[in-house]
């Protein structure tokens, strides 16, 4: 116990025209309390499946998923999502997409604003609150869109490939502020990921999936000292520990 | 501004040589003005119509009458309508087959039926627009609400918010920029339902006009009512854009949108 999400023997069968696929077969996970674990796998192994059954929008065709010790029957509030693309509301300002997780169910107080700002401050945006999405750059909005994410304080923050669709200068700024918002805001996190450098600075551990069905097959833990900088990336450590990874997806892949 | 300067120039030279070879070509052919009236001409009737003896005001507000209202019912009925069939599942199944039947057939048939329903007053013209102007906007509408971002509603289902805030809040906006389009093809639809409406039968408005001043060959009039009814069709359109633009200020369609801001600005 103690875990933030324990997941077992998970199992997802598609119903496809041409007979059934298997997404996913016995994968077990686990994440621990303010842990950051990275699912690192190639494209089309089941990783946004297992995202949504994780935050409940999925029901899995075999085995449990917990999240704090309770079994996940349907959508949870306590999960935070971000997703590939922004996905923002264009016709809200900055400050009310970042408000939306707690709009959603009740109105908004002035306490909620100032958490609000507060992130907003975080992912380094101040004076960018009345803007609309639109007036901002791809970055940006995807900055929103994590600030979003943390808003409602979720026990456990679901990535799914967030930096996926940004260039690589502006990707490694970003993996930079996400640590920092990890290490204030002491949350779990699962993310999901196709690039071993991301994985690597992010995560605690890294667990690597294979192609479908998707599974966990391979499992690194990441001891390299917090908070990670540039000078990680260029350390013997951290590239010892991503060509260890390099070369099991060879082997894995091949 | 410069540029808008020099585009209006441009579009009154234009339309001032359009008028002046019109001019040319009726007195230079002799063309009878049974046939073809010189722009002046049409002038003078609208001058007369409008001004001097202001007859033709109550053609033009009958027909714009037909229209608004018309308008306003069709296109409030197929904006509720729609929003509930892109709601429920089962009302889709109930629906759409008469809807896609019903929408290849053209509704200006139905006019004569219309007719002897409504009588040949006003009300059988606002029912034949009210007809044309449903079916694009129900469609719009229909899958205006369905556009949203399946992202943005799982976000929102994982949220566990209520139907009403989503529909509010997320399938409400998304559906904004197609309804618009809906809006801005019915408006135009609109006023060829009430004129065609008014050319079957009636006593009163701008189709009447044309038609009764057919039988006297007045052309002259009847291109005074033809320029009328394309003056409301610009005028209608317009207003349908500039509250589109208004309304769904995050839709750029002018091209000119800001650049985005730079990295750490």
């Amino acid at each position: 116990m103690g875990d933030r999400l324990a997941i077992r023997e998970l199992g997802l069968v598609y119903g496809a025209r041409r007979g059934d696929v298997k997404a996913l077969e016995g994968l077990s996970l686990r994440v621990g309390a303010r842990e950051f674990v990275s699912v690192l796998g190639p494209s089309g192994c089941g990783k946004s499946t297992l995202l949504s059954i994780a935050s409940g929008l999925l029901a899995p065709t075999r085995g449990e998923v917990h999240v704090d010790g309770t079994p996940v029957q349907g959508p949870r509030p306590d999960v935070g999502i971000v997703f590939q693309q922004p996905t923002l509301l264009p016709w809200k300002s900055v400050l009310d997409n970042i408000l939306v997780p707690i709009a959603a169910t009740r109105r908004t107080t002035a306490q909620d604003e100032e958490r609000a700002r507060a992130l907003i401050r975080l992912v380094r945006l101040d004076g960018f609150e009345r803007h609309y999405p639109h007036e901002l750059s791809g970055g940006m909005q995807q900055r929103v869109g994590i600030a979003r994410g943390f808003m409602h304080d979720p026990a456990l923050m679901l990535m799914d490939e967030p930096f996926a669709a940004l260039d690589a200068m502006t990707r490694e700024h970003m993996m930079d502020e996400l640590q920092r918002l990890w290490m204030d805001s002491a949350r779990s996190v699962l993310f999901i990921t196709h690039s071993i450098p991301e994985a690597v600075y992010l995560s605690d551990r890294v667990l690597v999936m294979s192609p479908r069905p998707g599974r966990v097959v391979e499992e690194v833990q990441v001891d390299l000292p917090r908070p990670r900088n540039i000078d990680t990336l260029g350390s013997p450590g951290f590239i010892d520990i991503c060509n260890r990874l390099r070369r099991q997806f060879q082997e894995k892949h091949a | 501004m410069k540029d808008r300067l020099l585009s209006i120039a441009l579009g009154l030279s234009s339309l001032t040589v359009l008028l002046v070879l019109w001019h040319v070509a009726v007195v230079g052919l002799e063309v009878p003005s049974y046939l073809l009236p010189k722009p002046a001409d049409v002038g003078v009737a609208m001058w007369s119509g409008y001004v001097v003896q202001g007859t033709y005001w109550k053609h033009l507000g009958t027909t714009v009458y037909e229209m608004v209202v018309g308008y306003a019912i069709g296109c409030s009925v197929a904006f509720v309508v729609g929003a509930m069939v892109a709601e429920w599942r089962l009302l889709e199944r109930l629906v759409m087959p008469y809807v896609v039947a019903l929408q290849s057939m053209p509704k200006v048939a139905l006019a004569p039926l219309l007719i002897v329903w409504f009588g040949f007053g006003v009300a059988s013209k606002v029912v034949l627009v009210a007809l044309i102007c449903f079916f694009p906007v129900f469609i719009n509408c229909f899958y205006g609400f369905r556009s949203a971002n399946p992202d943005l509603l799982r976000l929102y289902r994982s949220l566990r918010a209520s139907r009403l805030h989503v529909f509010l809040h997320l399938k409400l906006p998304s559906a904004a920029g197609p309804v618009f389009a809906g809006l801005q093809i019915a408006v135009v639809l609109a006023l060829i339902g009430a004129v065609v409406g008014e050319f079957v039968s009636s006593k009163q408005g701008l189709g009447y006009l044309i038609q009764s001043s057919t039988l006297s060959f007045d052309v002259a009039t009847m291109f005074a009512a033809i320029l009328s009814l394309s003056l409301i069709g610009i005028l209608a359109s317009t207003l349908v854009r500039m509250l589109h633009s208004r309304l769904v200020f995050w839709e750029r369609r002018d091209g000119a949108a800001p650049a985005p801001l730079s990295e750490g600005a």
